[in-house]
């Protein structure tokens, strides 16, 4: 059992992320260096404009790395086919839906893809999953709702329930929390936090809500301008990694609480 | 159910009606009435399968077309491949003063302008296709269809400038589109074609529902974007490119019908869709097509100016009813 949980799964070696034009590389990021273990639920914080989505959209092969690799299971992302990495990765984006007019369960359904049929068709047993996903976090009750009827917050657990069914090993959201009320934020961590431990899913989120990933993350990545920092919140905290993550004009980090308290 | 009472409703009536009896009658050969016989065989029932094929062709291809570029203005024709096909029966009709003399009495036969067009649409479509390889972004595809669609139009407006007043009135002939004067062997062809496409949309039933989510989530998913958007984009071609080129190029259907469709069956899963716009299409078609007939009399209007001012209305009407669009 020790060994399960300290299994990893997610890698970055020597990575380096940022958009390639013809003429030049943009870097945004480099030298990029952590190991992701099995089970754990893992924050990515920094500032506005440090690469944190660059970084995550590089993880999920959405644009590919300048130099450097990524593993997943032990594998090399750009060797793994798209399909193989469905049923390995699944992903929660910022971006809005295409079509709202999907039902929740639907929605849900379209999750066990990678494992339907040429025209989709759902088992028995991928009703069973998405059944499952979806009272995993919870939304039963909309199970018939349309998705343009639903709140922000309902709707990112639809997208939760979705990732769900897709039954892979790690699911990476990006920025779950924006546009959500602070109990809602509170509300979505804390579930991804739950999900980790019934699952033994790993969970990787990029979030501004430092405090909460503090509190509920096993592990954070934290991306600061000529560094990436993965460790257990604890030790970053008493290396001081917080303090420096942003200008000291306004904010100061309290080492006590393990949160940022604006200056008077 | 409806499908079928159509299809023999738009047999029986034209500019001289057939009892319905008499249908069955000359399919199996057994009526006395010869001339029925004949207007039955050549000439209605073509046609009224011609509709079939047009009306759920156009709405399939609109359908792809709108879900793969995510938006509902979308149809058959953004990709340029109407404008293809009238820039090749602009170039073969009007063309044809240009080049002068015996050239141009032998040029404008039925045949050559289906061929114009299907080469036109093939052509635009090849550069679309080209275009679409290299580059990343659905919708900036989408523009590219809407700017070949623009030059097209200026080379015809060019080639019009230079052009007699008859050779002007062939292509707007050409334009208004018809459902008639198909032969059996073309017909052959023309489902031959259609076929491939359908099966083609068939096939992508599932890359379709998820690219509901977007581009990124279809590939989480699994999907092989590059590949899906290749093989969509050249069932609508093949489709819409043959319609154009035996039928003209027919407006309206393809953009309305998948609004219906959505409208009624109150879904977007395209498992459903696709059949329900396959029998929608076909439906609005032929009773669009009993309408340009003017039963009983001997005028026929041209089908395009029907399809746009009878569905119209409709979707206007659905849109108002329902106050919000499914999509």
């Amino acid at each position: 059992m020790k060994k399960e949980t300290s299994q990893i799964i997610l890698k970055a070696d020597q990575l380096s992320i940022g958009y390639k034009t013809k003429k030049a590389e943009n870097v945004i990021a480099s030298d990029i260096n952590f190991e992701l273990k099995k089970g754990q639920l893992i924050g990515l914080v920094g500032a506005n404009g440090i690469g944190k989505s660059t970084l995550l959209r590089t993880l999920i092969k959405v644009q590919s790395a300048l130099s450097g690799t990524i593993s997943l299971n032990n594998r090399d992302v750009n060797t793994t086919s798209t399909l193989d990495l469905a049923k390995q990765l699944s992903i929660v984006l910022t971006e809005s839906l295409t079509s709202k007019n999907l039902s929740v369960f639907e929605l849900v359904a379209l999750g066990r893809h990678p494992y339907t049929n040429w025209i989709g068709n759902l088992t028995d047993k991928d009703h069973a999953i998405v059944n499952a996903s979806l009272s995993q976090v919870n939304i039963t009750n909309l199970k018939d709702k349309r998705c343009y009827e639903l709140s922000d917050g309902q709707l990112q657990k639809v997208m939760i329930a979705r990732a769900l069914a897709q039954d892979t090993d790690v699911i990476v959201l990006d920025e779950p929390t924006t546009h959500l009320d602070m109990y809602h934020k509170a509300y979505i961590l804390k579930l991804l936090q739950k999900l980790t431990k019934e699952t033994g899913k790993t969970i990787l989120f990029s979030s501004h809500e430092i405090d909460l990933a503090i509190q509920l993350c096993d592990t954070m990545i934290v991306m600061k301008a000529n560094d990436v920092i993965c460790d257990q919140p604890c030790n970053l905290i008493s290396n001081g990694v917080f303090e420096s993550l942003f200008p000291k004009d306004l904010i100061a980090f309290d080492n006590a609480t393990g949160s940022f308290r604006v200056k008077k | 159910m409806v499908l079928v009472v159509c299809f023999f409703v738009n047999i029986s009536l034209g500019s001289v009606s057939v009892p319905l009896k008499s249908i069955f009658g000359s399919f199996f050969g057994t009526i006395e009435n010869t001339n029925w016989q004949i207007i039955i065989m050549d000439f209605r029932l073509p046609k009224a399968i011609t509709a079939i094929l047009v009306g759920s062709g156009l709405g399939i291809s609109g359908l792809l077309m709108q879900t793969l570029f995510r938006n509902p203005l979308a149809g058959p024709f953004v990709l340029g491949i109407s404008s293809g096909a009238s820039l090749g029966v602009a170039l073969v009709i009007l063309g044809s003063g240009l080049f002068g003399g015996i050239f141009a009495t032998a040029l404008i036969s039925k045949w050559s302008i289906v061929i114009a067009a299907s080469l036109g649409s093939f052509l635009v479509l090849l550069a679309v296709l080209a275009v679409s390889s290299k580059v990343r972004d659905t919708m900036a595809i989408l523009i590219i269809g809407l700017m070949f669609g623009s030059i097209t139009a200026a080379v015809v407006s060019v080639l019009s400038y230079f052009s007699s007043a008859e050779q002007l009135q062939q292509y707007i002939f050409w334009g208004f589109g018809s459902l008639s004067n198909l032969s059996w062997n073309e017909l052959l062809i023309f489902f031959g074609i259609y076929a491939t496409g359908l099966l083609l949309s068939i096939a992508s039933i599932k890359g379709l529902n998820s690219l509901l989510l977007g581009d990124n989530y279809a590939k989480s998913l699994g999907l092989n974007l590059k590949q899906s958007r290749l093989i969509i984009i050249l069932a609508t071609s093949l489709i819409a490119g043959t319609i154009t080129a035996f039928a003209g190029p027919i407006a309206f259907i393809g953009l309305a019908i998948p609004h219906l469709t959505r409208q009624i069956f109150k879904t977007t899963n395209h498992k459903v869709l696709l059949p329900a716009v396959f029998l929608f299409g076909a439906i609005v078609m032929l009773i669009c097509d009993i309408i340009s007939q003017l039963p009983t009399s001997d005028y026929m209007l041209p089908i395009n100016a029907i399809t746009a001012l009878v569905g119209a209305p409709v979707v206007i009407w659905l849109l108002v009813k329902q106050r919000k669009m499914m999509f």
